[in-house]
């Protein structure tokens, strides 16, 4: 904890020390925003390149919403930039391309990182009384490894087929086969080297994440005294740490079936589109049981983070102790043990035995009981509190509202009959969208909000916060909720022209409504941009605690220097305990002594 | 502001119940969304166990909004002077909505297994073998009426004719017949499906009959269905197959046994009319 000072206000002062003067100011320049090796800077370049990317994927699926509105139509101004050569419409295989960059934008680029990357590396070391991470030369290694995943999904979309579109699950032949598909070419085998760079940067990270937590909290800071955010975060780099290696191998696998001819996932004797006779002796069925192996876990990456973070929030602005809050560590710790045992219910229809489908049903069953448990310990927190609407609260509320409908429509596709006719349909699109936008894009939002003064020492505009709650909340409503009803047509995904299909002809007007609603979300962003930009520089200056919150990082300084603490944080208790009648505060820091004589035996001192 | 936030989230199951009931009530303006005409005697009990797990799910998604609204409503720190009741939790509360929940899902898990098994495992069969019980490992599995093969963008048909054997190696005359996207079904009667794929994954949907069955390369899998209404319906590709996966939608029809026997031999013969044109070099 030497590398900063921090003034009487709490201001961080750089050293210069170490640093030669001068000449070498860009030298220090680089090694203090470009190649850092401080949690806070690497977790705030996770988060400006994680927002960027939402943008690129946000674009990317209002494309997909423009062709199912208004199939085979010009697509209005960007149209004409991006497609001239189709006359400005989206051509279907441009169409197969959007969809599958917008999930793997979203999933790989966006959500993965902007949860365990960004929040991770911000408040892991801050939350738990640490100077930094454990490796803080491998933690920058981690950022740095984007990049490599960056330019290669990036490039991909310069390279005929414009982008892999063999949908972000990339299932073999059609993945397999140069010949398959326009974007089966070398657009697939750089998403495949980009995937596996992802892969490189969050093992990094998780490995740094679960040293850290392990070894690295502070002086009576005990493991039932975290922070339920990093217990999602430790659950979530635990879980990482075991599911990666699996899609890495079955990556290189892919890999090897499309450069040097080898048949991991290719029957024999396969042709496709006049391609090659394939050597085969593999299994199609084999990368999907590779894929899910991670893939489903991963969805749990993409949730619980949030989870942690909501209940921190929750609890602050509810003015009360999170309600449960052993039931809640178990809770996340049963959703990433059963998560282990549930990724076959990707498959139910896949050809996978059907017996063996019975099982995966029954684990699927009970992981929404964790899920069910997290819920009403929520609802359970905000009872018989003193609620603060801010807007960092009202994004988390929203989580718990909206994960509670994606939780639920879980059971429809658990019940492996019912799976039978919704799958793959747009019941799936609205269970997903459900709990990866509702539910943990929004907790980020309330995240960003509710952490921005910690990470830049001004406040976001809480009226506009709320205008761009108001109209998310809104439009994300109004965008995904009607997908369950047509899933309940059987309305199929992955379609560039449902409606030549009889069943789903008529459904072109509820669509067409859906992408309204979309271009008012994605509109609305512009918003928190703006908001989120101005408040970087502009916002009212705020000291370490505006929320009044009990966690660690609240104590440092607004935005901590270099080595976080200017003293030694001593724990005391748990991060919770708001409205203690020990205290006369309606919050008890965690750092803070308690008090020699409790509140109530105090002797009267004027008598 | 705690008010109007509150009814916000209240308007979530309230718009949300209200958005499936009047879907499934089939008015204005969404008529026809809903789960399509079921016409497999075996599909009505996926759309039963999809109502049953709408109701269950629909009355904790009012519960659960209703006191999410009511807690913001009533604990509104503007409008309510109160101290924080400072409680970590109850263990009894814990152990109740722990033992509800499991107990529910569990029934759930275990109530819809004999559906599964008789969608996907429990093939109809044709006789119960040399001990004469069905159900026993002996039991001689029905034949499948036609073989459908996806590749892309289309599927093919494949009738096995009056052998019942699908490119029989002694076959003399060929007897097979060769469609391709046009299925026809008998009504009223128990028809197997074998169903695979020559070159990329696809699925095999028919909405109508309830019925989804990806097709892989180098497997083969098996669909039922007894359908009960003439008509023709749509067969659909579930599963992302390349450029042209949306339009790679076949037509099923269902009629009459004398009908279809008839449109099977027209097809025959207008094959067999086909073969003797491009045989004799036209």
């Amino acid at each position: 904890m030497s590398a900063s000072t921090v003034d009487s206000h709490g201001h961080a002062i750089p050293h210069a020390a170490g640093h030669a003067h001068g000449g070498s100011s860009v030298g220090h320049f680089i090694n203090t925003y470009v190649f850092s090796r401080d949690h806070k800077i690497i977790g705030l370049q996770f988060l400006f390149s994680t927002l960027l990317w939402f943008l690129v994927g946000g674009l990317l699926a209002l494309g997909i919403r423009w062709q199912l509105a208004w199939p085979w139509h010009d697509m209005p101004v960007i149209g004409r930039m991006l497609f001239s050569p189709e006359g400005g419409q989206i051509s279907p295989e441009f169409y197969t391309m959007l969809f599958t960059m917008h999930a793997t934008v979203m999933i790989f680029f966006v959500i993965i990182p902007i949860l365990a990357g960004a929040f991770g590396n911000y408040l892991i070391p801050l939350m738990i009384g640490a100077d930094d991470m454990a490796f803080p030369t491998l933690n920058m290694l981690s950022y740095w490894f984007m990049w490599p995943a960056f330019l290669c999904i990036g490039s991909s979309f310069f390279l005929p087929g414009n982008g892999a579109a063999s949908g972000w699950t990339s299932y073999p032949p059609l993945s397999a086969v140069w010949e398959a598909a326009p974007g089966s070419g070398m657009a697939q085998t750089m998403w495949l080297l980009g995937i596996t760079f992802v892969g490189i940067s969050s093992m990094m990270g998780s490995v740094n994440y679960m040293t850290t937590i392990i070894n690295m909290r502070a002086p009576g800071m005990t493991m039932f005294r975290l922070p339920l955010t990093i217990w999602a975060m430790f659950i979530t780099a635990i879980l990482q740490a075991f599911a990666l290696p699996v899609l890495t191998a079955a990556g290189f696998m892919q890999l090897m079936d499309r450069t040097i001819g080898t048949g991991f996932f290719l029957p024999e004797g396969l042709v496709v589109n006049n391609s090659m006779a394939a050597t085969g002796g593999g299994q199609p069925l084999l990368w999907q049981h590779l894929f899910w192996f991670y893939s489903h876990p991963a969805v749990y990456i993409m949730i619980l983070p949030a989870m942690g973070m909501v209940s921190d929030i929750i609890s602050c602005f509810a003015r009360k102790p999170i309600f449960g809050y052993k039931p809640m560590v178990y809770s996340i710790s049963g959703i990433a043990g059963l998560g282990f045992i549930v990724w076959g219910h990707h498959m139910f229809i896949s050809g996978m035995n059907p017996v063996l489908g019975m099982t995966f049903m029954v684990a699927t069953m009970l992981i929404a009981l964790p899920s069910a448990v997290k819920v009403f310990n929520w609802l359970g927190t905000i009872w018989g509190g003193k609620v603060l609407f801010t807007t960092p609260m009202l994004f988390a509320t929203s989580f718990v509202s909206m994960f509670i409908i994606g939780g639920l429509s879980g059971i429809f596709m658990a019940a492996t009959p019912v799976d039978i006719f919704i799958h793959d349909t747009y019941f799936i699109v609205a269970h997903f969208h459900y709990v990866l936008f509702s539910g943990t894009a929004m907790a980020v939002f309330g995240a960003i909000y509710f952490w921005f003064p910690k990470m830049f020492g001004r406040m976001m505009n809480e009226t506009w916060g709320k205008v761009h709650f108001f109209f998310t909340f809104v439009f994300l409503n109004g965008t995904f909720y009607l997908m369950h009803i047509l899933g309940a047509v059987g309305f199929p995904r992955r379609l560039a022209d449902p409606y030549h299909y009889e069943t789903f002809a008529h459904l072109q007007p509820m669509n067409q409504f859906i992408t309204i609603c979309a271009i008012g979300m994605v509109s609305t962003q512009i918003i928190f941009a703006i908001n989120f930009i101005y408040s970087m520089f502009y916002g009212p200056s705020v000291g370490r605690n505006p929320w009044h919150a009990n966690s660690l990082e609240w104590t440092a300084p607004s935005p901590p220097g270099h080595g976080n603490f200017d003293f030694q944080p001593i724990v005391y208790r748990g991060p919770y305990e708001y409205g203690s009648p020990e205290v006369d505060t309606d919050y008890y820091p965690q750092i803070q002594p308690p008090p020699t004589h409790p509140k109530g035996t105090v002797p009267p001192k004027h008598h | 502001m705690g008010r109007f936030w509150s009814l916000l989230f209240l308007l979530v199951p309230v718009l949300g119940v209200g958005a499936f009931v009047f879907a499934a009530a089939d008015v204005w303006p969404i008529h026809g969304h809903w789960l399509p005409d079921n016409i497999n005697d075996h599909g009505g009990v996926i759309d039963s166990l999809f109502m049953f797990i709408l109701y269950l799910t629909g009355v904790i998604f009012i519960a659960t909004g209703i006191a999410l609204f009511w807690f913001l409503w009533r604990y509104d720190a503007a409008k309510h002077a109160e101290p924080a009741k400072f409680t970590h939790g109850s263990h009894t509360l814990e152990v109740v909505w722990s033992i509800l929940p499991a107990a529910i899902l569990l029934f759930i898990a275990i109530y819809q297994m004999n559906a599964w098994a008789d969608a996907k495992i429990r093939r109809p069969i044709e006789s119960s073998g040399p001990d004469g019980v069905a159900g026993t490992a002996d039991d001689v599995p029905q034949r499948p009426l036609a073989l459908v093969t996806g590749r892309q963008f289309e599927w093919q048909i494949h009738y096995s004719g009056p052998d019942k054997e699908f490119n029989s190696e002694d076959d003399t005359v060929r007897d097979d017949v060769f469609i391709v996207n046009e299925l026809h079904v008998p009504v009223h009667e128990e028809v197997v499906l074998q169903i695979e794929s020559q070159d990329v994954l696809h699925s095999f949907f028919l909405p109508n009959m309830r019925i989804k069955q990806d097709v892989v390369p180098g497997m083969k899998q098996f669909v039922w269905f007894r359908a009960n209404r003439e008509g023709t319906f749509d067969i659909v590709c579930a599963e992302l197959c390349g450029w042209g996966h949306y339009k790679m939608k076949g037509r099923l029809t269902v009629e009459s046994r004398e009908k279809f026997d008839r449109w099977l031999a027209q097809q025959y013969d207008e094959q067999q009319r086909r073969s003797f044109v491009a045989g004799t070099g036209e």
